[in-house]
């Protein structure tokens, strides 16, 4: 019995410590994010834990009630429920900023190893085009690459994904150069490990940290930019509670129904910026 | 001899553009499936009749073998033959002309004003004495961060709520050049990019004031004032004006939000409202135009660092665009 609780005792204390060592390394403003990307997590996962009711459910008898104590963030033109609707909407904000990440990335993983382990002349190739596509606006990209497959929230997703890959291409680029002629790895090549074993035991798990960090940034940037286009109307459109389109729903009437705009955009604002603190803190605490 | 090598390098940055503008749209063109004359025209939904379709069949020799209709379409991009844009009937070379300078007005101001906001946000941060200062520049810094994420369509979005609707001080939509209809969409765009521009301007700046150069300009007695003005500025200017031709590409992009929300004719406008009729010949004049600006951006902004900094001018890059550490 006795060891019993001494050994949760001691599982106990091991959980503190570890809470309170990350709390340390993540500092405040570190701290404020998480729990903010947090809230936002649990909305996107379990919105009715946050909002019972339902989003799309109209009253048109109560459009465009400013906010109250039975309707805190107001409603909208169909008296749907602001606070509800921006709650059910995290979760395709989110998805389609982690969407549209993870194609960037994987594009840019792709481009970033490509010109750091292949042949000099594929190096010079890639760098250069890595660096125009670097140069032309993500937004004005990701509009080019609507323009010709189409509005909607696919097309924009992959769009925002396609025009973030460059700048994770030329991030990996950098850092897997670093690695490959680092001590170790030549270490490791001069005592007999093979050049794909390598890459995948040295190379992948030193390059993956600084990626984590800068992808944490990147769906923060991504989360602005789909709901720009969504805003622009050409992605997601109206009825759905995305946040960029409940902007877009209340775009026109910004000096009547204030909060229509106000709400949506905050918790864009509030999201991109606590994941981005939360990348920089990740990358200022990265393993070098 | 090395100045026309760096010139020649800069013609070869913009040529470069030119070509990932032509393949990225070939290829996506492609890959969008169907028929490409039908996705120039608008897409399917657009019922284009079989002549127009003809006619851009022609025009983009949708007959010839695909590597042929490739080199045909590098050669017209490059060369700047951009066509008719076919919702508007009219040249796209035309169209973009005329709203070259509304755009450029705004973009400019807003550098502008993203500087003046920067600067002063830096000097503030590095002046600031005392306990209650340090914990303002704290929050300074998190307010940089914000103001760096904060979108442009909420922002003017508040802006017009407030200066518009609110007080009323100033239009809410914009459509000349006066300082008056600028000023909101100015600041719409200029705030973002002044939070990119406060940080590193902040950076360099805490760096440069603390280095023994600062210190021995204060040990012949030169007031905080002056090794601010004459020594410190300078080296915190350097970073941010490698970093402007980027915030000009971002204000650009910006722009596009901030057209359509001022309800002001524009580069930007013109591009949203080009991808929303999927007038294809028009969107890839609007983007050319708009890369090509930021090449010469670039380089303008590469000229400037020149001159504010001797150690760059004596080796001479040949090609390149440098670009900033930014996440984009």
């Amino acid at each position: 019995m006795t060891q019993v609780l001494a050994l949760a005792a001691r599982r106990r204390d091991a959980a503190r410590a570890a809470a309170s060592r990350w709390l340390r390394t993540l500092g405040p403003g570190g701290a404020v994010s998480a729990a903010v990307v947090v809230l936002v997590l649990v909305a996107a996962l379990w919105p009715t834990l946050l909002a019972p009711g339902d989003p799309t459910a109209v009253v048109p008898a109560q459009a465009y009630t400013p906010p109250s104590p039975a309707a805190v963030l107001g409603t909208d033109a169909s008296g749907r429920d602001v606070y509800t609707r921006v709650v059910h909407g995290a979760g395709q904000s989110l998805g389609v900023g982690a969407a549209a990440t993870a194609i960037g990335l994987s594009l840019g993983v792709v481009l970033g190893f490509g010109a750091a382990l292949g042949p000099r002349r594929l190096d010079a190739v890639l760098s250069r085009v890595v660096e125009v596509l670097f140069a032309l606006p993500s937004l004005v990209l990701a509009l080019l690459l609507v323009a010709v497959l189409g509005a909607g929230v696919g097309p924009s997703v992959v769009a925002v994904g396609l025009a973030t890959a460059p700048g994770y291409a030329r991030i990996l680029r950098a850092r897997a150069r670093a690695v490959v002629q680092s001590p170790y790895v030549r270490a490791a090549r001069l005592e007999g490990v093979s050049a794909p074993v390598a890459f995948v035991r040295h190379v992948v798990p030193n390059t993956v940290w600084p990626l984590i960090a800068v992808a944490t940034l990147g769906v923060g940037q991504a989360i602005v930019w789909v709901s720009a286009l969504s805003y622009l109307g050409l992605g997601a459109l109206p009825p759905s509670p995305e946040w960029g389109a409940m902007l877009n729903a209340g775009r026109l009437h910004i000096t009547t129904a204030w909060w229509l705009t106000v709400a949506p955009g905050l918790a864009i604002t509030v999201t991109a910026a606590a994941l981005t603190f939360l990348g920089r803190r990740l990358n200022a605490v990265a393993p070098a | 001899m090395t100045v026309l090598r760096w010139l020649l390098g800069r013609l070869a940055a913009a040529a470069l553009v030119a070509w990932v503008v032509a393949t990225v749209v070939f290829f996506a063109l492609r890959a969008a499936g169907g028929d490409p004359s039908e996705a120039i025209l608008g897409g399917p939904g657009s019922q284009a009749s079989e002549e127009a379709m003809a006619r851009v069949r022609a025009e983009y020799a949708l007959d010839e073998p695909l590597v042929v209709q490739y080199l045909l379409q590098l050669a017209r991009t490059v060369t700047f033959q951009l066509g008719d844009s076919y919702a508007r009937r009219r040249p796209v070379a035309e169209l973009v002309g005329d709203q070259l300078g509304g755009t450029f007005a705004l973009a400019a101001l807003g550098l502008l004003l993203a500087w003046l906001l920067a600067l002063a946000v830096a000097t503030a941060a590095v002046r600031a004495r005392g306990p209650v200062a340090r914990q303002a520049v704290g929050l300074l810094r998190a307010g940089e961060v914000v103001a760096s994420v904060t979108p442009h369509f909420w922002l003017g979005a508040v802006l017009i709520a407030v200066f518009a609707g609110g007080v009323g001080w100033l239009p809410a939509t914009s459509s000349d050049n006066s300082l008056r209809s600028l000023l909101l969409p100015a600041i719409t765009l200029a705030v973002p990019v002044a939070g990119f521009l406060g940080q590193v301007m902040r950076d360099g700046l805490e760096e440069a004031h603390t280095a023994p150069f600062a210190t021995t300009a204060r040990t012949r007695g030169a007031s905080e004032g002056w090794v601010l003005w004459r020594h410190s500025l300078r080296h915190a200017a350097l970073p941010a004006i490698a970093l402007s031709g980027w915030a000009f590409g971002s204000l650009l992009s910006g722009a596009v939000v901030v057209e359509t929300l001022f309800g002001r004719p524009g580069l930007g406008r013109l591009l949203v409202d080009a991808t929303h009729s999927r007038d294809v010949p028009l969107v890839i004049g609007v983007v050319l135009v708009i890369a090509l600006g930021y090449v010469a951006v670039m380089t303008v902004a590469d000229v400037l660092e020149r001159v504010l900094d001797p150690r760059l001018r004596e080796r001479v890059e040949a090609v390149g665009t440098p670009g900033g550490e930014v996440v984009a």
